[in-house]
């Protein structure tokens, strides 16, 4: 592509239109990869809020027609320094392109940014959810031609925008807490986010290893669990404010509010994908493995009352 | 006195891949005939019914035996690198 971009300057390089059919050159590759980025993909992931592609062009016959205004001491050196930047510009594309196909091998990107797509509305009701799941209906996450829509479109779906920003909220308020009652040391914000993340990871590698114990056929992806057990930062939060502010009892109620509405959460979010159909209506099926599979649930649901408790009492002293 | 927590609080990053570590080696060092088969977890044993799916037992049986398999030789590269570095830093 550089050596096109070379072999059409160098012949017109004495001519003085040369910047503006540089500049023709370049600007249909410019403007090629800008519309195949935001492109019409039917299930689109986030709000298209790239300027109108009649900028950029504009951009480049605007600075040749200026370049030509001072013929004397800029003519020289502007078709070379057109030159570097076209050189310089598909350099870097094409680099881009070398660290994003490397990259997606080893973090899947491109589905991480599905768990990202969010906005207000999702993340206000989910986080209503979270806190009072009981007048909720429809437990179901809503496909679209065999992909889940993207977690603005549907409350039921997992996301990891709450997650993450609740770890981080969780580091946060308990270097608080800790400093309320005097012990706090910039340290400790470190300890802290490294224990939390050492439970979290293993609260998923134990959830994985009896997921493939039990041979559970399910669509729960590693990211999915990730983000179930990323739910409990935001009642431990709620939890260690109330405590901050009305003592310990505030905490003790709150906590215990919070804990018994995770546990319903999560109950009603993962009988929907680990039992099998028609258990997940609530019609009592006898057999070993619907058994199991049940258990499991519970079990996973009542994890995280225990988490939240272990992670925050000896925050709110 | 700043205990500095509690009792969970002393967990890092490098505990937990010590930890790992020490599991993996755990179910690698258990030998297929002297020790697997006369449990009954050995790998003749685990062709069950080929009914409906395998059980639990079954399941810890297989992935035992792949831990095992492909474990094997990484786990050589991983603890020397572990004794050298105990060994230099302690």
């Amino acid at each position: 592509m550089c050596c096109a971009v070379l072999a059409v300057c160098i012949p017109h390089s004495t001519d003085q239109n040369v910047v503006s059919s540089s500049s023709c050159v370049i600007d249909p590759k410019l403007r090629m990869r800008n519309t195949s980025k935001d492109g019409t993909d039917p299930s689109q992931l986030f709000d298209d809020t790239s300027a109108a592609p009649g900028v950029e062009p504009a951009g480049f016959p605007g600075q040749g027609v200026g370049a030509m205004g001072y013929p004397g001491q800029t003519l020289l050196s502007d078709p070379v320094s057109n030159l570097a930047m076209a050189y310089g510009s598909s350099l870097a594309s094409q680099g881009k392109d070398l660290v994003d196909k490397n990259l997606d091998r080893f973090l899947p990107i491109s589905k991480l940014k599905y768990y990202f797509a969010v906005d207000t509305v999702y993340v206000g009701k989910k986080l209503g959810l979270l806190v009072f799941p009981y007048m909720h209906q429809n437990w179901e996450v809503s496909y679209q031609q065999d992909t889940p829509v993207a977690p603005r479109f549907d409350i039921n779906a997992p996301d990891l925008y709450i997650p993450a920003m609740g770890f981080i909220t969780y580091i946060l308020v308990s270097g608080l807490a800790l400093g309320t009652q005097n012990r706090f040391t910039p340290e400790i914000l470190g300890m802290q986010a490294s224990s939390a993340l050492v439970w979290l990871i293993m609260e998923v590698l134990a959830v994985l290893l009896s997921l493939y114990l039990v041979t559970v056929n399910t669509d729960l992806t590693t990211i999915d669990l990730v983000a179930f057990s990323g739910y409990k930062y935001v009642g431990m939060i709620v939890g260690v404010v109330a405590g901050l502010l009305f003592g310990r009892t505030g905490y003790y109620l709150t906590l215990l509010w919070c804990c018994i509405s995770i546990f319903i959460f999560m109950i009603r979010t993962l009988r929907l994908k680990l039992l099998s159909e028609a258990a997940a209506q609530g019609v009592l099926i006898h057999g070993a493995r619907n058994q199991l599979r049940m258990y499991l649930t519970m079990s996973i649901a009542a994890a995280q009352p225990i988490f939240m408790y272990w992670l925050t009492y000896h925050l709110v002293g | 006195l700043y205990l500095s927590s509690k009792s969970n609080m002393a967990f890092t990053l490098y505990s937990l891949i010590q930890a790992v570590i020490l599991c993996v080696n755990a179910v690698a060092v258990l030998h297929e005939e002297r020790f697997l088969s006369k449990i009954g977890w050995g790998v003749d044993q685990s062709i069950g019914g080929f009914g409906d799916e395998p059980g639990i037992k079954v399941q810890l049986m297989n992935l035992v035996r792949s831990v095992r398999t492909v474990m094997r030789v990484p786990l050589i590269a991983v603890n020397s690198v572990c004794i050298v570095l105990l060994l230099l830093f302690g």
